[in-house]
Formats: structure tokens, sequence, C-alpha cells
């Protein structure tokens, strides 16, 4: 049997990957694709720790599950974000997004 | 209704119409003088009643009506107010009653009530007269009311409210109360006229004059108190307090308190009758409307201040000194002031100094203890003084009457020399002047005043004091001269002037109380009558002297008959009446007037020499030492220091803490720090969703590797 660690570290690289992804990428479509990857990481230690604990208790599951469901929803909403974004600005570059600075 | 509770409600109806004149009828010229004179009528009829039955009473010396309650309890003692009509304040109070009663009367007539409104009169100064056009439409000047006519009754309302208080008390509180009533009335009606300088300059220097007399009578009065330990005549003058007053010395020019509190009385005295040196303000009181001037200087201010006197005679009689001093202010008071009245022209003015002599003459005759004699002279003085005054208002009236008929208003009603013949136009007030003038004289037989003056210096003969009857006797002198002066200048000859020539009698009633007081100034004399006079003597008894005398606890025996006082009375009377004709009845103007020294014309210079040596400093001191030094340079002096030591403490305080501290630290330290940190954060807002995520990163690593090695580990 694999040993947990492995999942934990494949998560760790997996969420690594997301957060540079969604620090470093300009386009806002990749920032949102970063969070996704992010997100699955999650998934992954939510899931291995599930399967290495006790089985009978099924929070772990439940809370993917639930992830996958807001992931999904949150996903829908920034998609349609940056194309209300790209329709006024006509650009989903963040870095011109910055009507918020001082 | 007994007799002590009428003596008690004797003073109230002039008080009662005072107040009922100031808060209700002082528009209403009729009503108010119809309460005044009522209140007045009504007093005298209670006086009039229990003069009566005064007289039904044996012994009244020692069976007084009297009547007491307590009234303010001090420590041990009570201070007790009450009434008592003994022989000498029954008689007092007969001639204060008519002589009240007709000054009333006549103030209806002086304030020319009836008369029209003036033309250009107003309140606070006498009226200027009134054109009005008769029946064939002849515009003429007339005389006008008085436009203050309701205050005027008012004031000697409350005036006689105080004389019946001062004479019906059994106490020197009460007398007192009433003696202060008056000196404020005197005050207020001396200052009548308030629109006029003069006075009320005149009011002020009365004012003041007598407090000082009043502030030393208090003295006295608070002596006599801690003493005795009561302020009720008939409780002092028993024997042994007299004794113990006597005995006790007062520590003052070795006195005995009985003497020390006599002569404190007595200054209250000089002040109120006018006596050397306080005599100044009595003159200037001719500033008042004249029924005033008779209030004053006949009926009852300064006849009360030698009631006073005369009440505290056996206090007084106890130490020679005393009595010494009391005489020789008498004697040289008359002397003094009737060399004065020599030079007067005004005719109010010598009647002034003569008031001052012959209160002078009952002074002395005290001194010299004739106390019956002094009474006498009070009554019969009070009298025919008051017909005099009220006699010399009526001249000035008529004269005044004159003046509006000519319409040259620069010549003065009251200089005798612009008068003349008047015995033609003025008859009625020509006759009862001429009473009145020679009852002052002491024209033989006939007058009150020759009795009154007689005793006086038979009394001054008999009991030795030569210095003080040769005094007199000169003082006697000048008296008829002067009032002869007075007569032949104003009645005799031929008017003078146009205004003399036009002068007019004045109404009845001005008339009718000169009438009657003119019958008292004759019949008056008559009650005392010495036994051993010849002729005369034992026809009528002296009843007087009986009376009078029974309120002393000895009964003062009446002096030797003797020939000198009498001639001596005759011969000054009669000597000075002639002179005072012969000199005068050629003179016609001030020039051909050889009496008018300057010294004698100027009263001695004592207004001057008052002036120099107590107003002068007096306002010096107040003024410059007091006003400039002390209150501007002293007090302002260091309150200016309190200003400006407070400013300055007040501008370090607020350069050296509130500014830098308060403000600059706190207040614009703060926001200047707010600003400063909002500014030096300012840049990290870049808007730029990246940055802040890598900035909440970092601040995540830090602060979670923080916590987990610092609490955690």
């Amino acid at each position: 049997m694999i040993p947990l660690s492995w999942y934990l570290i494949l998560a760790a690289a997996l969420f690594s990957i997301g957060l540079f992804g969604v620090l470093a990428r300009r386009n806002a479509v990749a920032i949102l694709l970063g969070v996704e990857l992010m997100l699955n990481a999650v998934n992954i230690n939510l899931v291995a720790f599930w399967r290495y604990g006790d089985v009978t208790q099924m929070a772990g599951q439940v809370f993917a599950i639930i992830v996958f469901a807001v992931a999904a929803a949150e996903v829908a909403v920034g998609l349609a974000l940056v194309i209300s974004v790209y329709r006024r600005r006509n650009t989903v570059v963040a870095e011109e997004l910055d009507l918020l600075k001082w | 209704m007994t007799t002590e509770t009428l003596i008690w409600l004797i003073p109230l109806p002039p008080v009662l119409a005072f107040f009922l004149i100031v808060l209700f009828t002082n528009k209403n010229k009729a009503l108010s003088h119809s309460v005044a004179v009522g209140a007045a009528f009504l007093s005298w009829l209670g006086s009039m009643i229990v003069f009566v039955r005064a007289l039904g009473v044996e012994h009244l010396g020692e069976h007084p009506f009297e009547s007491s309650i307590p009234w303010l309890p001090t420590g041990e003692t009570w201070l007790k107010i009450g009434v008592l009509i003994d022989p000498l304040s029954a008689a007092v109070l007969f001639f204060v009653a008519w002589t009240v009663l007709m000054i009333f009367i006549y103030s209806v007539g002086y304030h020319n009530y009836g008369q029209p409104a003036g033309d250009h009169d107003h309140a606070g100064l006498p009226p200027h007269g009134a054109t009005v056009t008769d029946d064939l439409g002849h515009k003429q000047t007339v005389l006008s009311v008085e436009p203050m006519y309701s205050r005027f009754f008012a004031f000697i309302g409350l005036f006689a409210f105080g004389m019946y208080t001062l004479v019906v008390s059994d106490n020197l509180l009460t007398l007192f109360v009433g003696w202060e009533i008056m000196g404020l009335c005197s005050y207020l009606l001396i200052g009548f006229w308030y629109a006029k300088p003069s006075a009320r300059n005149a009011a002020v220097k009365a004012f003041m004059t007598t407090r000082i007399g009043d502030v030393f009578m208090l003295l006295g009065i608070a002596f006599l108190y801690s003493a005795t330990g009561t302020l009720t005549y008939r409780e002092i003058f028993t024997e042994q307090t007299l004794h113990a007053l006597a005995t006790i010395p007062s520590g003052v020019f070795g006195l005995s308190a009985a003497g020390l509190i006599a002569l404190l009385l007595f200054i209250g005295t000089i002040g109120k009758s006018a006596q050397f040196p306080l005599h100044v303000w009595l003159p200037d009181a001719m500033e008042g409307p004249t029924p005033v001037s008779a209030m004053i200087h006949a009926a009852t201010m300064v006849s009360a201040g030698v009631y006073a006197v005369i009440r505290m005679f056996p206090l007084l009689s106890l130490d020679p000194k005393t009595m010494t001093v009391v005489a020789f202010i008498g004697a040289f008071t008359a002397i003094f002031a009737a060399t004065i009245a020599v030079a007067q022209n005004d005719i109010k003015r010598v009647l002034a100094y003569s008031t001052i002599s012959q209160l002078g003459f009952m002074i002395a005759a005290l001194g010299v203890g004739a106390y019956v004699a002094a009474v006498f002279h009070l009554i019969t003085h009070a009298f025919f003084k008051a017909l005099l005054f009220l006699g010399s208002g009526s001249v000035i009236h008529g004269m005044e009457h004159g003046v509006l008929h000519t319409g040259n208003h620069k010549v003065d009603p009251q200089d005798m020399f612009n008068m003349g013949g008047l015995r033609k136009k003025m008859p009625i007030t020509f006759w009862t002047f001429l009473i009145g003038g020679f009852a002052l004289s002491g024209f033989p037989i006939i007058t009150a005043g020759f009795w009154s003056k007689d005793e006086i210096l038979a009394d001054a003969f008999g009991h030795g004091h030569l210095a003080v009857f040769i005094t007199l006797a000169v003082a006697a002198f000048l008296t008829a001269f002067y009032t002869m002066r007075q007569i032949t200048l104003t009645f005799l000859g031929e008017p003078r002037t146009e205004e003399a020539e036009h002068a007019h009698e004045t109404p009845w009633t001005m008339t009718a109380p000169l009438v009657v007081l003119a019958f008292f100034a004759v019949t008056y004399g008559w009650v005392g009558i010495p036994e051993h006079f010849p002729v005369l003597g034992g026809l009528v008894p002296n009843w007087f002297h009986e009376f009078v005398g029974g309120t002393l606890a000895e009964h003062p025996e009446a002096v030797e008959f003797n020939i000198v006082p009498l001639l001596t009375s005759l011969f000054v009377a009669l000597g000075g009446l002639f002179f005072g004709w012969l000199v005068y009845r050629n003179v016609n103007s001030v020039e051909q007037d050889k009496l008018q020294i300057p010294l004698l014309k100027n009263k001695y210079y004592f207004d001057e020499a008052y002036d120099f040596l107590f107003i002068k400093p007096l306002t010096w001191f107040s003024e410059v030492f007091v006003s400039k030094w002390m209150d501007k340079g002293v007090i302002d002096g260091i309150l200016h220091i309190f200003g400006p030591a407070t400013d300055g403490i007040g501008s370090v305080i607020r350069n050296y803490f509130d500014v830098p501290v308060i403000n600059k630290f706190f207040g614009d330290g703060s926001a200047d720090a707010t600003y400063w940190v909002g500014k030096n954060l300012r840049p990290i807002q870049t808007g730029r969703i990246q940055q802040y995520l890598i900035l909440s990163m970092v601040v995540l690593f830090v602060v979670g590797g923080l916590v987990y090695f610092l609490l955690l580990a």
C-alpha cells in the first residue's frame, strides 16, 4: 500500500503549483485554474486522510464532495466575472485590473 | 375711651394720612389736603381732650397718664415703649396741636389751592404763575397752584407724626424715633423744590449738620441704657438711679456718668435746635416753602431739641459743669444770632436767626436752672414764631402777587428793601405780624413774649448768673431792635417798589391761622404772670408755674420778685423797638442801612469757616486721598496687579503648556502621526490582487511561524 506521505507530498506539490499559478500568472482565467488546482490538492488530502484513518467516518468524502460543488459554483461565478471584465476593459490581465489602488 | 388709649392714638392720624396720600390720593389735590388737614384735626382734637383731662388731675406730676408695653427684649432688660402725659408734655402737646393744625390749614392757601395750573410750572420748582383771561378779555398773570401739592401734605403729615410721637413718648427711644423721622422730613421738605440747587444743598446741609448732633445723642442714649438698663423717663428720674448716675465717674473730663450722658444728649439738641456751633443749617433751611419753615422753626423740630433737654433736666442738673456748658452755649447763641439777624435783608432769614437766638434764651434758661421759664418761653415762642413765619409767608405771597402783576421777576419777593407800606395792602397780615413781632420783642404786659422772657431774665438774675443775665438782656435788646427794623421795612412807610404797590392780601386759609396764632401770642402769657408782679401779680394765679413745675420731683420755687430784671426787661423791649423804628423809618434802600456790616451780613463767616475747616478738607480727603490715592492708587493698583499677573500666568500656561503640549503634541501630533502613517502606508494599496495575496502569504507565514515557534514549540 502506498504510504500516506506520498499522497500528502503529491497534494502539497499540487497546492504549490496552484499557488504559484495564482500568484504568478497574469491571465485571470489562469489564476482561476490555479485556484482549482489548490482546491483539488485539498481534496486529495481530505480523501487520503479518510482512507488512511477511520474508514467508517464519512466526513472526508463528504467534505471533498462539498469542495467540488463549491468549486464548480466558484468557477461559474469567476468565469462570469472574467467575461464581464473583459467586456468592459477589453482585458483579462490581472495587473491591469487595478481600480482599487490608492 | 380711656385717656391712655387716646394718647396712644394721637400720633396716628397724620401718619395714616401720609400713607393714604402717597398711595392713593396723590392725584387729587382736594382729597389730599382734606385727608391731611382732617388728620391734623383729629390729632388736635385728641390732644385737646387729653389736655383738658390732664388739667383735671390734681398733682399730675406725681400721677401722670402713662401706659407702656415691653417692645424688644435685650438680655435681662426690655426696651419698653409707651406714652406719658405729665404737665410738661401736656403743655407741649397743647402748643404742638395748635400750631400743627394752623400750619396745615395755612399750607392750603400758601400752595395756591384753587388757582389754575401754571404755564411753565414743573415739579421741583416753585410755581411761576399762570396766565388767565378774565371776562373782559384782559390777559393777566395770577399765582399758580404748586405742582407737587399732594406731596407736600404727605410730608408734613409724616412730620407731624414725628412730633406727636416725640411729645407723647415716655422714653428716650421713641423720642429719638420721632426725632429722626423729623430729621428725615426736614430734609425732604427743605429740599421740596429740589430742582433748585440751593434747596438741594440746604437740604443736605441741614441733614448732615443735625446728623452730627444725632450721633452724639444716640451715644448718650446708649450710654444711659447701659448704665441704667432703662430709657423710660420716670424710671431714670428716680432718686436712686439719679444718685447712682451722679456718683459713677464716666472717665471723661472728670464728669460723672450723669454729666456725660446729659452732655451727649445736649449735643443732640445743639444740632436739632440749631445752637452754636451747629446753627448753620437753620438759615439755609429757608429754602423750603414757608409752612415748612414754621413747622421746623416753631412748632416742631427746633422745639423738639429744647424739649429733649427740658425732659432731661433732672439728669442735666446733677452736674454743675454740664449746667455751665449749657448756660454758656445758650447765652452765647442768643446774642450771637441776634447780632447776625440785625444785618439780614431776607424777611425769612431774619426770623431764622431770631429763632436761633430765642432758642438760645431757652437753653440759657435751662442752664441757670430756670426750668419753668424755659418751658414757658418754648411755648410762647412756638406760638409767636409760627405766627411770624406764617406772616412772613403771607407777605412773600402778597409780594409774589405784585411780582406777577408787574412781570418783573428780578425783584426778590423776600427782600425787605423791596417792600414797605404793606400795612395798607395786607391789613390782617400786618396786624398779626405786629402782634407776633411785639411778642418776640417782649412788648410789656400785653404780649406773651414779655412774660416768658421776663421770667428768664428774672431767673438768671435771681440765681445770681449775672453774666448770663447781661448777655441775655443785650440779646433781648437786639431782638426788639431787629424786629422793629423788620416791621418798619416791611409794613411801614410807603411802598418802595411797584411790586409792593400791587401786593395783595392773602386768602382766608392763610389769614385765619394768623389770627388764631396771634390770639395765643397775646393771651398765652397771662397764664404765667408771676405772683409778686406789681399791680397785675395775683390777679390771675400763676397757673403755669404750678402746673409745669409739678413735673419735677422737687417743685422749683418761683424766684423772688426783683425790680432790676423787670426794669431791664421793660427797657430793652421798649428801647429796642423805639430805636428800631427811629433808625429805619427813613431808610429806603440798602445803601442807607448803616448796619450792613460785612461781618454780620456774612454771619461771622461761619459758612466760609466751616467750608474751609471741614468741607474743603473732607472734599480733599474724599476726592484726593480716598478716591485718587486709596481707591485709584492702592486698591485699583492692587487690582491692576491681579489682572496682569493672572494674564501673565495664563500666557505662560498657554505658551509653555497648552500650545506645545496639548495642541501641538497631543492634538496636532496625533493627527500628524495618523497622517504620516497613512501617507507612508499608502503605497501598499496598489490595487493589484496578486500583490495583496503575496503580502497575505508573507504575513501568514511570518505570523504562523512566529506562533508556531514561540507558542506551540
